[in-house]
């Protein structure tokens, strides 16, 4: 047993070693998590802060006008074009410089004040509908205070029935909120599998494995020594993008840092046991980098983290239960911004233990009884 | 003279094609890049087309009713209607919370006691409660919800009751190109974003630095092969394979997923073939300079794939994003590709969308060639 310990003692030491040799492969390590996770905390939004749209105001009135300047000071519209024909509307659309057109008929004001329904027409462009639908939420918003504004000040009854809404957690619905704490499992699968995934098939590109296999080192001890670096860096690198979240975007952690590391080193050792077990499958590098980019697209793509798993059809949300970042996402979020104990994220803890549990000793196995 | 003129050429071309024989040899054996060539496709057109969607469709909400009047039940029946919720019927607030802490529900909808009361008295109010951890989803189920309870108002303003909510302005929204707002018409054509990417730019970088990495480049070096026609070799086959790659997925998403293809198809085909040469030239470049399979496939993994997602337009706003990551976003290729495609497949053949785009992939397919064929240069090191 102890003569086992200290066999796996000096795989781990080589493996580190290997690892973190020389700054190139260091800073390959570690430096790629923390650019992402900037690049992606910043692009990963749907939220709109720049909107461009034109205005098409055949009423010129002074409702129109205090519509319009509602819209230019909310600080998300950007109106960059006032036209005068409704043949000018397909050329701003068509060539996006607008991705709205608002418009008002030539009665607006005087229905407005009739108290007639008047029509403020919108013209989307629906080339990404999720763009434009998130920016007529925006509009839909802003017309509905402008409405409030106007019935308080023409005396007219405020409506039957007001809605209020409240978000938990995330009061402002913030996307980047929920963008970034799904990162930390993210950026962290896509390196730790492709690690692990490499490195055995490295070492038998080069030959090195063959010369392992006949030391006194037996195939667990192998695999153990190499999980084990691994998920230590995947745990740093976990942390490096914990960090980012919160001391350069600010988002408040609710929940314990002791809860969120249980799952963390949960679907890190998960994560490295599916590159384990891809590394024992192949034969050479380029055979590992391409078989693990198979898995990992379907991973992120089926993961929650674009789109929501309560969306996709029942046999795509079965197919989602073997995979750990969808488990890594659900914890990180609830975590985070719920603050969530472990018994809330109890369902996701043991899928992870599964797939660990069964992806490092099949791996083991493989290492010894590979058929190829 | 002129014998050994045909020859030279012949000579060319015999040995351009012994390449592209071995080259496709060598994808066709090796399980790895058929994996990504046509598996890898294939499993993203079914995740595309049917996994993935923005739209809300029976969203889990949580229904109080505390107030069974006839404004009330009318409100409810909205939501249990609605192909966007699946509503569930709760009689306390405390049960919806304790659901939406489970994750059982990603919102509540309470209607108060005394609704139908403050209704009369113009003063009734619902509570919309949404799960923030997922913002985008939250931020769907509360404009759906607005639009529910705005559905009720509207329907007893039909019926000639007098409803001063309704107004006085009522915004009317058309979306363009995608009537429907159907989220595959923007996540098909996207697709092919991907795949070119994966084929173009990851595959080729592995393959090349492969060669470099082993010696097998060498070999070749000490052959009458030019360098010319060694890239020449490499890009011919994952060229028709990107190729084969953009026909699976038009056709896919012309005939399973029903996303129109309102450009013209020759346009279509142009575009495509400018950013495949684009991504092959940086697999090509990122090979040649790293000469190793891992840190080239990292390369093109940070500079072509992950942008291809994240920093094209195809699912995040370029628009919103801070000014330092649009400037990014201008040196990569996907922005230009995305906004080709989108026009193309939902708008047409906008003339003043394609040619600006086309030209700026046009101009780094040929930096990027020219770059590829400085760095193989046969030499060694």
């Amino acid at each position: 047993m102890i003569a086992a310990l200290l066999r796996i003692r000096t795989l781990v030491q080589k493996e580190l070693l290997a690892l973190l040799r020389d700054r190139r492969s260091r800073a390959v390590l570690f430096a790629p998590a923390i650019v992402q996770s900037l690049l992606f905390g910043y692009a990963a939004s749907y939220d709109l802060n720049h909107v461009p749209y034109a205005v098409f105001d055949e009423d010129r009135s002074a409702a129109s006008r205090d519509l319009i300047a509602r819209l230019d000071g909310s600080g998300v519209f950007d109106r960059v074009a006032e036209i005068s024909r409704a043949s000018e509307i397909a050329d701003l659309v068509d060539s996006r410089q607008v991705l709205l057109v608002i418009g008002f008929g030539p009665d607006f004001a005087r229905r407005m004040t009739a108290g007639e329904p008047a029509n403020v027409l919108i013209i989307a462009d629906g080339r990404n509908s999720n763009t434009a639908g998130t920016a007529l939420s925006y509009v839909n918003a802003i017309v509905e205070r402008f409405n409030t504004n106007w019935r308080e000040r023409h005396g007219l009854a405020s409506p039957p029935v007001r809605v209020t809404v409240r978000a938990w957690y995330n009061q402002n619905l913030e996307t980047r909120w929920t963008m970034i704490p799904a990162l930390v499992g993210t950026i962290t699968l896509l390196q730790t599998l492709l690690l692990t995934a490499l490195s055995v098939a490295r070492e038998r590109e080069d030959g090195t494995f063959d010369q392992l296999l006949v030391t006194p080192i037996r195939p667990t001890e192998i695999m153990v020594g190499k999980a084990l670096p691994a998920t230590m860096v995947g745990l740093i690198q976990a942390t490096l993008i914990l960090l980012v979240a919160q001391l350069w975007f600010n988002i408040p952690f609710a929940g314990s840092f002791v809860t969120l590391y249980a799952g963390l080193v949960l679907f890190v050792v998960s994560a490295v046991g599916i590159g384990l077990f891809i590394s024992s499958l192949v034969a050479t590098m380029q055979q590992a980098m391409l078989f693990s980019f198979v898995l990992l697209m379907p991973f992120i793509l089926l993961s929650g983290l674009a789109t929501p798993i309560g969306n996709m059809p029942p046999a795509f949300q079965y197919l989602t239960f073997v995979n750990p970042l969808r488990y890594a996402i659900d914890i990180s979020r609830r975590v985070y911004l719920e603050g969530a104990g472990f018994a809330d994220i109890a369902p996701d803890l043991w899928p992870l233990a599964v797939i660990g549990a069964v992806t490092l000793p099949v791996a083991a196995w493989m290492f010894r009884n590979r058929l190829v | 003279m002129t014998s050994g003129a045909a020859d030279g050429i012949t000579g060319r071309g015999r040995r351009l094609r012994a390449l592209i024989v071995k080259e496709s040899r060598q994808i066709w054996r090796d399980p790895s890049s058929i994996a990504l060539g046509i598996v890898m496709p294939a499993i993203l057109i079914v995740l595309f087309g049917y996994a993935l969607s923005l739209d809300v469709r029976n969203t889990p909400v949580a229904l109080v009713m505390e107030d069974f009047s006839a404004e009330a039940r009318e409100i409810a029946a909205g939501f249990q209607l609605s192909p966007s919720f699946d509503a569930r019927v709760m009689t306390s607030m405390a049960a919806a919370e304790r659901a939406m802490l489970a994750a059982e529900v990603n919102g509540i909808v309470r209607i108060p006691s005394g609704f139908a009361r403050g209704a009369a008295a113009g003063a009734a109010e619902v509570q919309v409660l949404v799960h923030g951890t997922d913002a985008n989803t939250a931020r769907i189920i509360e404009g759906y919800a607005l639009g529910a309870i705005g559905k009720a108002a509207e329907r007893r303003a039909a019926e000639g009751q007098l409803v001063a909510g309704a107004g006085p302005a009522v915004v009317q929204s058309r979306m363009w190109f995608n009537e429907a707002n159907d989220s595959r018409h923007f996540l098909v054509p996207g697709l092919i974003v991907l795949i070119m990417t994966l084929i173009g730019a990851f595959l080729t970088a592995l393959v090349m630095a492969r060669e470099w990495e082993r010696g097998t480049l060498e070999a070749i070096f000490v052959t009458p092969v030019r360098a010319g026609e060694i890239l020449l070799g490499k890009t011919i086959p994952y060229f028709v394979m990107g190729m084969i790659g953009l026909a699976f997925s038009v056709l896919a998403g012309r005939f399973l997923f029903h996303v129109p293809l309102r450009g013209s198809l020759v346009v279509l085909v142009i575009a495509s073939s400018l950013y495949l040469l684009v991504a092959l030239g940086i697999g090509l470049v990122a090979s040649a300079v790293t000469r190793s399979q891992f840190v080239a496939s990292q390369i093109a993994l940070l500079v072509t794939f992950l942008p291809a997602m994240l920093l094209s337009g195809f699912l995040f706003d370029l628009r919103s994003m801070p000014v330092a990551v649009q400037a990014i976003t201008y040196v990569l290729p996907a922005r230009y590709f995305v906004a080709l495609l989108q026009t193309i497949f939902l708008a047409g053949d906008i003339w003043s969308v394609i040619l600006p785009n086309g030209a700026v992939l046009a101009g780094m397919a040929a930096l990027l060639m020219v770059l590829a064929r400085v760095a193989t240069r046969k030499r060694l090191d």
